[in-house]
């Protein structure tokens, strides 16, 4: 016969604080004006789902999801086959391997903000080292407070040089997880190096490559740090992304009924995809 | 199938070799006939890996030569050798299935699918895998697991040699027995030359016909299971076979007999050669407990089912006894007497008597 305590409640009232303060709370007051209109003076008039239509409806929205969407894939694109290949490359064992470890880890040490300010500077025309070296020597025209095109391709090149480093590192510790024995036997059965990729390599990397894909789709689709203080959204709206709208709605225009329902939506969008892709990617596990 | 020979093979891992002690394998120099069963047995570090690889071809030895039959294969990789190597953990392509795995060899060849498909029926049928062709080879227990490595080697009918490197390792205690059987079972069908590497004598002696028992980098000596057991040519393998090994007693040298604490012990022959270190050697089964003889206090007796072990201490040399008499108790005073024709004496190691013909 088991007796009933209800003491152990106590135990877990700590996360639930926690997790009530750290997320419920703050959620709970976005839906919250997420629904209302509010003209200040702490004024609430009940608005029901009208900000989620409009948002929905918005072109505005439709750009800035289009342009966070583009970002995003070609981050993916580029940082996960690069990341690959630069594992594949690295050495296994030796002198070299801690070195490589290191270099590979730097970018990610740099707070985003700096990140931001860092190729700023580096790509400015007059002064920064590539922008002067671009203009002046090659005589290529860049400008990236000009042209969208050299602020897309400077803010996705500073995505990957920011973050490729995490692929890597995942993909390096699942392919030191593979024995010598496989490398071994898939020689003596006259494996390809492709069938090596295909077949060994890729199938043990398989699960650190789904975290690795998760994050970077995460990370890259609610990113703002590094193009708000590289771009700051321009030229024009060239490269305002998602978050970089919100804030413009939320704490430029003060429309927090809208940048509410935007928020959610945005957050209701990530959780979708990364849900279907992870259970897609682990579904034949099991069985 | 081919005959396999290893000329003066020396193999060193650091890239310049100094002394002996730099090498991993002192000297190698000898032949497998081909289509035998062949196990190398040696503990942990003795270079018989280091042989395997050799052979396969996943090393390059630093000095020394090797043939398949007349061919010089020294310099060539693996996959031109045509041989099959089975390893200590089953290695297995997860993603694909029993039937893929079981093809692969064949169709990274270049293979028919016709003759694919018979080929690996056959080796199905033959380690009794067919239920599982159309699984998931990641889904299944690591004997199967085994089972698929093995058949991925045996699928190709051209191979010259198969290679076992401890492959009952990761295996079930009560499905090693069966899976040995197979393999004894499988070399008689497919008729191919077959070196099994291990450290267990067990699994040693059960498959192989001829034993390669190695220590230390070097061969210290091929026989039969038998030969083995009842005349090691080195005290290393008169203690590393059997179980417990063979008694090795330090003794002197006097007047053409051998005297161990001050008693002359009968040996089987006359000596071949002599020695600074001289012992005798004496299997525990060929010690018997007599009413006269050499005098002992029992230090352990232990019933391990068919017959008893009992540590005998003579001074402070330890003598094992496997006896099928009655239990002696601790601290009791006995006699020993060893049998004449299974007593050896061994010179600096090495055997250095002879059987009196």
């Amino acid at each position: 016969m088991k007796t009933l305590n209800q003491r152990a409640w106590f135990f877990v009232l700590p996360v639930l604080v926690l997790v009530a303060f750290n997320a419920l709370i703050p959620i709970m007051t976005v839906v919250n004006y997420s629904v209302q209109e509010t003209f200040g003076d702490n004024l609430f008039f009940w608005q029901g789902l009208d900000w989620f239509q409009q948002i929905l409806r918005s072109d505005r929205f439709h750009a800035a999801l289009g342009r966070q969407f583009l970002f995003t894939g070609l981050i993916l694109a580029i940082e996960i086959p690069l990341g690959i290949i630069i594992a594949l490359s690295m050495p296994r064992q030796g002198f070299w391997v801690p070195v490589c470890l290191v270099t590979m880890a730097l970018p990610m040490l740099i707070p985003w903000n700096v990140v931001g300010s860092m190729w700023n500077i580096f790509t400015l025309p007059d002064i920064g080292l590539l922008g002067y070296f671009l203009n002046h020597t090659l005589g290529i025209p860049y400008d990236m407070t000009q042209s969208p095109i050299a602020a897309w391709i400077t803010i996705v090149v500073m995505d990957v040089w920011h973050w490729t480093s995490l692929v890597v590192l995942l993909c390096y510790a699942g392919l030191m997880s593979i024995p010598d024995a496989y490398y071994q036997a898939a020689k003596i059965d006259g494996a390809s190096s492709w069938a090596v990729f295909r077949y060994i390599q890729l199938p043990k990397m398989k699960t650190v490559l789904t975290i690795a894909i998760l994050l970077r789709f995460m990370d890259s689709f609610n990113i703002y740090t590094e193009p708000f203080t590289l771009t700051g959204g321009g030229p024009g709206n060239s490269t305002t992304l998602l978050s970089i709208d919100l804030v413009k709605i939320a704490l430029g225009q003060f429309d927090l009924g809208p940048a509410a329902a935007m928020s959610l939506i945005y957050f209701a969008i990530t959780l979708l995809v990364s849900w279907v892709f992870y259970t897609v990617m682990t579904k034949g596990d099991t069985n | 199938m081919a005959r396999i020979t290893l000329q003066n093979v020396r193999h060193s891992y650091l890239p310049h070799p100094e002394g002996d002690d730099d090498y991993a394998l002192k000297e190698i120099d000898h032949s497998w006939e081909d289509g035998g069963a062949y196990a190398l047995l040696g503990p942990s570090g003795c270079g018989k890996s280091t042989l395997l690889n050799i052979v396969s071809g996943l090393l390059t030895p630093s000095e020394g030569r090797i043939r398949f039959d007349d061919k010089e294969v020294t310099e060539l990789p693996p996959d031109k050798r045509n041989i099959a190597q089975v390893f200590q953990f089953p290695v297995i392509y997860d993603t694909m299935t029993v039937y893929d795995n079981l093809a692969f060899p064949l169709r990274n060849r270049g293979r028919d699918e016709e003759i694919v498909k018979e080929r690996v029926s056959a080796i199905a049928e033959m380690l009794e895998v067919t239920p599982m062709l159309n699984t998931r080879a990641a889904n299944l227990s690591p004997d199967n697991k085994q089972k698929i490595s093995m058949g991925r080697g045996l699928v190709r009918n051209d191979v010259n040699v198969v290679m076992f490197d401890e492959p009952l390792t990761v295996i079930d205690p009560h499905l090693k027995w069966k899976l040995r059987l197979k393999l004894k079972e499988l070399h008689h069908r497919v008729n191919a030359t077959m070196i099994y590497v291990t450290h267990d004598q067990t699994e040693a002696l059960t498959f192989a016909d001829q034993v390669v028992v190695m220590d230390l980098g070097v061969i210290v000596q091929i026989g039969t299971p038998v030969e083995l057991f009842e005349r090691p040519a080195h005290t290393f393998v008169g203690h590393f076979i059997g179980s417990p090994g063979m008694n090795i007693l330090p003794c002197e040298i006097r007047d053409g007999g051998a005297f161990f604490h001050g008693q002359n012990v009968a040996l089987e022959g006359p000596l071949t050669k002599a020695g600074n270190k001289t012992e005798i050697g004496v299997r525990p089964e060929y010690v018997v407990l007599a009413p006269t003889g050499l005098e002992g206090i029992v230090r352990r007796a232990v019933d391990i089912g068919r017959h008893i072990v009992i540590e005998v201490m003579v001074g402070d040399t330890r003598i094992s006894v496997v006896s099928d008499g009655d239990l002696p108790e601790q601290g009791e005073t006995v006699h020993l007497q060893f049998r004449q024709d299974q007593t050896r004496l061994y010179a600096d190691g090495w055997l250095a008597s002879k059987a009196r013909s």
